[in-house]
């Protein structure tokens, strides 16, 4: 395995950039009845990058990549992907626009009625870019590259661990090689060596395809591997963007406290909700 | 509850809207499951599924049905005109009540209970779990994938279904008919078919239809629009079920006022 460490691999190296960002968010509100769970969000993705955004558990954070998916519709605000906007486009653009995205869920979001395979394959065959016999041979790659043998593709997700249903949720997510990937907490509930392996799979993604890579985490060390930008999230606002290579020692003291995952700082957990 | 004390009317006016606003977007989630069936791409795979699930596994139950409700219809109908001395229209009341109302009415009902409840519980589960997020993340829109395929495997296979059923339903009365109350098996069959007319079968496959077309709509919206978890689906599921039945018997009046009122 490659020690994801080794600064010569570190996406972080790379140049930033330039131009229109590949996701630009700007005031964007969500709220849930009287709940305002996205206060403003002002955000710019570049493309190419790999932006991880940090946060406390409720903040926000899944429904902000749910907000630029299209799966949530903010109350107000502006999401531009590649400089158009996206809460006004027409069916077609939108569907254009779906087929060069990948989104790995937070509980993973598996069909349960159909065969690993063909999860993993959900797409390619969707957009009728391979057939059902070939399916099964891609799936098998794929799962490889996940760290699974072929033969979990023959059974039903149900009968994975939660670790493996990560992977393969990992392995749909990025089998159609999409431009811009999403993913929510890819290493939550798998061992630390497999969490770095999909960190580097990730890494992968970003460096090999040119793809822009959105990522949650709630895991630090991942957050530094995985980042070449970090923000923040808190009370509804991003408050805080840098280089991910920074967290820990940013200068910012909200930023620093929630990475060093210190009790004492500015941030303080609401405990009762 | 305290307004509801207080303000009766402001109440009364709330569940109308709440009500009119549910009517409107059934409506709507209808004709747009319904431009999805004739819009390409198709999804055989899941009409398929959808059609012997309700088809092929409904039939036992359907069956049972068909064939009790024929026998019990033969005896009672006996009993009754005894009393003024019809029983030879035994034959003709029993295949008229079963392929005009009781074959529809009651297939359709078993149907609601197996299929709505089903189809409910199966796509209100994904949407709890993400799962119809993630279909749209993977090019496939739901509502073509999950619902346009159910809607149409249901409008074609309760047909079947009662098809099934009426033929059972007169087999059974045939056979109490026969066996029990002592006719000749080739007179019963006789009067069964001599006062029957193509307009009573057609009109009960229409109801059939229209009732599959009830069950699908009403499983696949609730289970589309549930939300909250487990219980979210358990509720889900059970206002298919209540909601098709009620609406199965409601318009089963219209539509025999449509077909027979003229
Ligand atoms: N569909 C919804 N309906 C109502 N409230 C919602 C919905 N989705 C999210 N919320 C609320 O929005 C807030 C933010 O949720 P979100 O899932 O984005 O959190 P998160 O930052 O991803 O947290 P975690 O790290 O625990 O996954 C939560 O308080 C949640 O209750
Ligand atoms: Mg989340």
């Amino acid at each position: 395995m490659r020690d994801m460490a080794d600064p010569a691999t570190r996406p972080a190296d790379r140049p930033a950039a330039s131009g229109v960002p590949k996701i630009r968010m700007r005031g964007v509100r969500k709220a849930f009845g009287a709940k305002q769970v996205l206060d403003g969000v002002d955000l710019d993705i570049a493309a190419g990058r790999s932006m991880v955004i940090l946060g406390g558990s409720g903040s926000g954070k899944s429904v902000t990549i749910k907000c630029i998916l299209g799966l949530i519709q903010p109350d107000a605000g502006l999401i531009e992907v590649d400089g158009k906007d996206v809460l006004h486009m027409s069916r077609a653009e939108r569907e254009a626009l779906g087929d060069r995205i990948g989104m790995l869920f937070q509980n993973g979001a598996l069909f349960d009625s159909l065969p690993v395979w063909e999860n993993v394959c959900f797409k390619l065959l969707a957009q009728n870019r391979i057939t059902r016999a070939q399916a099964r041979d891609k799936a098998a790659e794929v799962l490889a590259q996940v760290g699974l043998d072929g033969s979990v593709g023959d059974l039903s997700p149900a009968e994975l661990s939660g670790g493996m249903q990560k992977r393969v949720a990992l392995a749909r997510a990025i089998a159609a090689r999409p431009d811009i990937i999403f993913f929510d907490e890819p290493t939550t509930g798998l061992d630390p060596i497999m969490g770095a392996v999909i960190d580097g799979l990730i890494v992968d993604c970003v460096k090999r395809l040119g793809a822009t890579a959105v990522s949650i985490t709630h895991d630090m060390a991942s957050a530094r591997r995985i980042g070449d930008d970090a923000a923040m999230l808190y009370r509804g606002k991003i408050v805080w963007t840098g280089p991910a290579g920074t967290l820990g020692h940013s200068g910012n003291a909200m930023v620093d406290q929630f990475a060093n995952g210190e009790r004492e700082g500015p941030i303080h957990m609401e405990l009762r909700r | 509850m305290d307004t509801f004390l207080l303000d009766p009317l402001a109440a009364l006016g709330r569940a109308t809207f709440a009500l009119c606003r549910t009517v409107g977007n059934v409506t709507l989630f209808a004709l747009a499951g319904l431009s999805h069936v004739v819009r390409p791409p198709y999804y055989g795979r899941m009409f398929w599924r959808a059609f012997i699930e309700i088809a092929w596994f409904s039939l036992p139950v359907v069956a049972l049905t068909a064939l009790f409700t024929g026998m019990v219809l033969a005896l009672q109908s006996y009993t009754g005109f005894a009393r003024f001395n019809a029983q030879s229209a035994i034959a003709s009341v029993v295949v008229i009540s079963l392929t005009r109302e009781l074959g529809p009415v009651l297939a359709s009902l078993m149907v609601a209970g197996r299929i709505g409840a089903s189809f409910a519980a199966e796509i209100g589960t994904m949407r709890v779990t993400d799962q119809i997020d993630a279909l749209t993340t993977l090019s496939t829109d739901p509502m073509k994938y999950l619902v346009a395929p159910r809607l149409l495997a249901a409008i074609i296979a309760l047909p079947l279904l009662v098809l099934v059923a009426d033929i059972l339903g007169v087999m059974g009365g045939w056979l109490i008919g026969t066996y029990k109350l002592g006719f000749v098996s080739a007179a019963y069959l006789k009067s069964t078919f001599d006062y029957l007319q193509a307009e009573d079968v057609i009109s009960g496959l229409v109801k059939a239809s229209v009732f599959g077309f009830v069950i699908a709509l009403m499983g696949t919206w609730c289970g589309y629009n549930s939300k909250g978890g487990a219980q979210g689906v358990g509720g889900a599921t059970t206002t298919a079920v209540v909601a098709s039945s009620i609406l199965i018997l409601a318009l089963d009046y219209v539509l025999t006022e449509a077909f027979f009122a003229r």
